[in-house]
């Protein structure tokens, strides 16, 4: 047996903090072999960045640090800042989330990749910069050599990340520890990056460490996977193991709780109750016990240690006391979990061209003017965010809205929340045109038209007790004390939560719970629409399932019509009826939702579906991906014909220099797709279904 | 490590304010200057208005804590009566200031367009005035009236500043999805800005008052030393130090100096407050952590 490249023991990390010390990680030990790829998941708050920044020596002083990390047979810990110096970037290497603070501003990127090269190489200036050209091209940046002389904020988040890549294998380490290299960027860019990791772990033999909360992406990248929770792994095994038998409740809730982009039935998720513990004094026992289906006494008193388990594949691991049952039994998530029984809306069976539309924007237009100069202001440009963009929402139902951010998506919605007239084109919210409508007319309106925003602590205003944030919207349209009180009591039980709720701040509250008391906030006046801006992207992933059951919960029992805003096409599936699909202001494909998912006729529906990342490894390997080229061209210079062609699969790799050219010169309008009677269209000269997500061999 | 133990706000503050030495000195202070001045005369035996004329230019004694004038004047008297008028003009002149300030400032950021222009070039204009001047030529107007107009004209050449600082606040509160939800619950715009925004903005205001207080106090004894500020009869430290200037470095020196030195003591205590006040609302200010 080789020996391992890293070794961690028995690692242990608690911070100092006001109210006691925050027990971060609480024993973690693992072994990372060479050109393993090894997975670490957990939600926020888990540890498992800490734990990594605690192998780089990187975490501050008042950190307490105890265990042991040994790289190739070298103690690290305790090691100065120095002796450590000598092993970063050179065996091994770290790619941060967030890109654009990772680089220093004030120096080109060639400059900081040479830098990197120089420290520990002893060779010249300009070899370096030779070098760092060449790293550049490998993670595929265009033009490197002139790419090298740019400077940071020139870069978009993409390529930025590609630069840190690039930075992390200057000196061929052994070991590159990625923390959630993708989690700020788009699906598309993200698809980029994993396609770039990829490759450069082929390149150089280098094992990877890889930190994320999303399962999808562990499932295409790692060879093997930790789960943690509260600071310590609940779970370990090779990636099948622990996707397709999952032996702790928690693992088991977890990939019961993602909506699938590949299942077209609206399978019932399994929301986790409660939210993560606190890390300051854990109770003794098994920290999961509170929110878990399966708990017996026992769980409350001793703490489960991680055992391999028997029939399971080599180095299956759980920490429970109860998973040899699950194993017996095979349960899955939804015998363990109580899920909802989906129930339909009211008014599904009424066909829907017979139900009244509730939003209806007709050529929406929102063009921003790009001025310059202080005192003599002249207008340079003008930003085509909304560019024309048509879609009507029925009674009762959700149309999904998705796109990469910068694709005027928010500006859509936030068009309609105005209830301005447009610069060009109709918006008609419950059959009343906003061009022709009175301030009286308009603020009746607003009782019916109501928003949920994506990040619940910055929706609610910090200052403000629960039972006043409620009470806003009724004081507002006259709605007498008594009935206030009452109706806030009642608001609080149809989302979940409790009387008593109504006296505390926001702060005081989990995630999953301020979402609620946003969407209570929004049902105050009971609207007929309800814009949901992102609702759960905020959100852990175990409480996102919760919010997304709720929802789904008080469309069917309130009869609401939901414009549900997302990147995450997954959500957007599960919940939507009809989806429409944005690029660069404009819509590229619309219709029923499995119509649309099922057999995308637009390229960029297909390669936007192709680039999710789906939790099921076996699929997720054998998928064919479509890697769009390049990023969002800016949209104050749109390009002409099709928006989408500078990025176009289609365009690039099968159509003949005629065909090309009608992209160029003509613009393409929506279409209908398969048949006259089919909910579906698409902007496509030459749209073509393809079943993207059924597109496995052998499947 | 996200988890949080709930704790009230207030009570973080005070413990975070407590915490701080000097601050808690200072606030000390304040509250000794107050019980001194509004307390103190009901104590001593000396009125601030009252003549003795066995001791005239008397140095401190204990009939005399503080001395007397040449006109037979208890020094400690006045100058009791004197920090009761430099007291209030401070705290009054800073409500305002810091009012003006707030509902100036988030006006013209909140509604942008032509009020912000508007405001702002006002703003630019009071900015480049000289305040000092402008307050010496009309003082003749106010001195034969109430000394409420001179707070008010303090007050007014002090809150642009902040006026400028609460625009930018507001500029990026608005954005915030909170101001969002509102503005789309139909909440009027005042409303929303008396409601969500200045109160989320209550730590600046609050410090900001308090910084205030101690540059007005300041101002007012500038002016008045000069005989532009509190006009005879009444009293205030400024017209004190204006009386007796001339008596520094003479055997009667006590009546510049002892005046001289409350006033700084005041002015420093009031500003160690407002520092200790910054880093415990503000905790990314230095120092403000979890030390």
């Amino acid at each position: 047996m080789t020996q391992p490249l890293l070794e961690v023991s028995e690692l242990t990390v608690s911070f100092p903090s006001e109210a006691g010390p925050v027990a971060a990680v609480r024993g973690l030990s693992y072994r990372v072999m060479p050109g393993e790829v090894l997975g670490i998941v957990g939600e926020s708050g888990s540890g498992k960045s800490v734990s990594c920044l605690a192998v780089m020596g990187l975490l501050p002083a008042r950190a307490r640090i105890s265990g042991s990390v040994r790289f190739k047979g070298t103690e690290l810990l305790g090691q100065t800042d120095r002796e450590l110096s000598r092993i970063r970037g050179r065996g091994i290497s770290m790619i941060f989330q967030d890109p654009l603070s990772a680089l220093t501003p004030v120096y080109t990127v060639g400059d900081q990749i040479a830098e990197a090269v120089l420290i520990h190489q002893n060779i010249s200036k300009q070899a370096a910069m030779d070098r760092a050209v060449e790293l550049l091209s490998i993670v595929g940046i265009p033009n490197p050599q002139q790419r090298a002389t740019a400077f940071p904020h020139e870069f978009s988040g993409g390529m930025r990340q590609r630069a840190m890549i690039a930075m992390s294998m200057a000196n061929d380490p052994e070991l590159i520890i990625a923390d959630e290299p993708t989690t700020a960027l788009d699906v598309t860019i993200q698809a980029q990056i994993l396609e770039t990791l990829d490759a450069v772990q082929k390149r150089t033999r280098a094992a990877i460490v890889m930190i994320t909360h999303d399962l999808g992406v562990i499932a295409g990248a790692a060879d093997r996977v930790f789960v943690m929770y509260a600071g310590k792994p609940v779970e370990s095994g090779g990636i099948d193991d622990v996707f397709y038998r999952p032996r702790m409740p928690y693992t088991l809730g977890l990939l019961g709780s993602i909506p699938r982009l590949d299942v077209a039935e609206r399978l019932p998720l399994t929301p986790i109750e409660g939210s993560p513990p606190s890390l300051i004094n854990l109770p003794r026992g098994c920290p999961f016990t509170p929110r878990c289906p399966m708990r017996i006494e026992k769980c409350e008193e001793i703490e489960p240690d991680l055992v391999v388990l028997s029939s399971s594949g080599e180095g299956h691991c759980a920490a429970c006391h109860r998973s040899n049952e699950i194993e017996e039994q095979n349960l899955r998530s939804i015998d363990i979990f109580p899920a909802p029984l989906i129930v339909g809306s009211p008014v599904s069976g009424i066909p829907r061209s017979k139900r009244a539309k509730v939003l209806e924007l007709t050529n929406l237009v929102k063009h921003f003017p790009l001025v310059k100069g202080a005192i003599m202001r002249r207008r340079v440009g003008t930003v085509f965010a909304v560019d024309g963009v048509s879609l009507d929402v029925r009674e009762g139902e959700t149309l999904g809205l998705v796109g990469e951010s910068g694709c005027g998506k928010t500006t859509t919605i936030l068009e309609v929340l105005n209830l301005i007239r447009p610069a060009s084109g109709k918006i008609v919210v419950l059959g009343k045109d906003t061009a022709h409508m009175s301030n009286r007319e308009r603020f009746e309106i607003r009782r019916e038209l109501n928003v949920v925003f994506q990040d619940p602590l910055a929706s609610l205003d910090p200052r403000m007790p629960v039972s006043d944030i409620l009470a806003e919207p009724l004081l507002t349209h006259g709605v007498p004390a008594s009935e206030r009180a009452r109706r806030i009591e009642e608001l609080l039980e149809t989302v979940g939560l409790r009387a008593e709720h109504a006296s505390r701040y926001p702060q005081e509250f989990s995630g999953g719970q301020r979402q609620r008391v946003g969407i209570a906030r929004a049902l105050a006046l009971r609207p007929k629409l309800l814009v949901l801006d992102e609702p759960v992207s905020a959100l852990d992933v175990s409480i996102r399932a919760g919010v997304i059951n709720l929802l789904e919960k008080l469309q069917a029992d309130l009869g609401l019509a939901y414009l549900f805003v997302a990147h995450d096409l997954s959500v957007v599936r599960h919940i939507a009826d009809r989806v429409a699909v944005m690029y660069l202001g404009k819509i590229a494909e619309i219709g029923e939702v499995n119509q649309v998912f099922g057999l995308p006729a637009h390229p960029y529906t297909q390669a936007l579906l192709s680039a999710i990342p789906l939790p099921d490894p076996r699929k997720e390997r054998a998928r064919r991906r479509i890697i769009l080229k390049g990023d969002l061209p800016s949209p104050a210079d749109p390009p002409s014909g099709c928006r989408f062609r500078t990025r176009c699969q289609k365009f690039a790799n099968e159509l003949t220099e005629q065909e090309r050219k009608r992209c160029v010169d003509e613009e393409p309008i929506l279409s209908v797709q398969g048949g006259p009677d089919a909910d579906h269209l698409a902007a496509c000269h030459y749209a073509q279904g393809y079943a993207v997500l059924d597109d496995v061999p052998g499947a | 490590m996200a988890s949080k133990v709930p704790q009230s706000r207030s009570r973080l503050v005070l413990r975070r304010l407590v915490r701080r030495r000097l601050a808690l000195m200072g606030m000390v202070a304040v509250l000794l200057f107050f019980v001194f001045a509004y307390l103190g005369p009901h104590f001593y035996k000396w009125q601030y208005d009252q003549l003795d004329f066995q001791a005239f230019q008397q140095p401190p004694s204990s009939e005399h804590w503080f001395g007397t004038t040449q006109n037979g004047f208890d020094m400690l008297a006045r100058t009791m009566r004197g920090m009761q008028k430099s007291l209030i003009i401070g705290l009054i002149g800073a409500v305002i200031s810091t009012g003006i300030a707030a509902v100036a400032g988030a006006a013209a950021g909140y509604f942008a367009g032509w009020t912000d222009r508007a405001i702002v070039a006002f703003i630019d204009l009071l900015l480049v005035l000289p305040a000092f001047l402008i307050i010496a030529i009309l003082s003749p107007i106010f001195s034969e009236r109430t000394w409420l107009i001179f707070v008010l004209l303090l007050a007014a050449f002090q809150w642009m500043i902040t006026a400028r600082v609460v625009r930018s606040m507001t500029l990026s509160m608005k954005e915030r999805e909170f101001v969002y939800a509102a503005r789309f619950m139909g909440v009027s715009d005042w409303k929303i800005i008396l409601r969500h925004i200045l109160p989320n903005m209550s730590s600046f205001l609050i410090i900001d008052a308090t910084i205030n207080v101690s540059s007005l106090i300041l101002s007012e004894v500038g002016l008045s030393f000069f005989g532009f500020g509190v006009q005879p009869p009444d009293i205030s430290l400024g017209t004190l130090i204006n009386d007796h200037w001339q008596s520094a470095g003479t055997p009667n020196g006590y009546q510049f100096y002892l005046p001289a030195l409350l006033l700084v003591l005041l002015v420093l205590s009031v500003n160690l407050v407002g520092d200790g006040l910054r880093d415990a609302l503000d905790p990314n200010a230095g120092g403000g952590g979890d030390r």
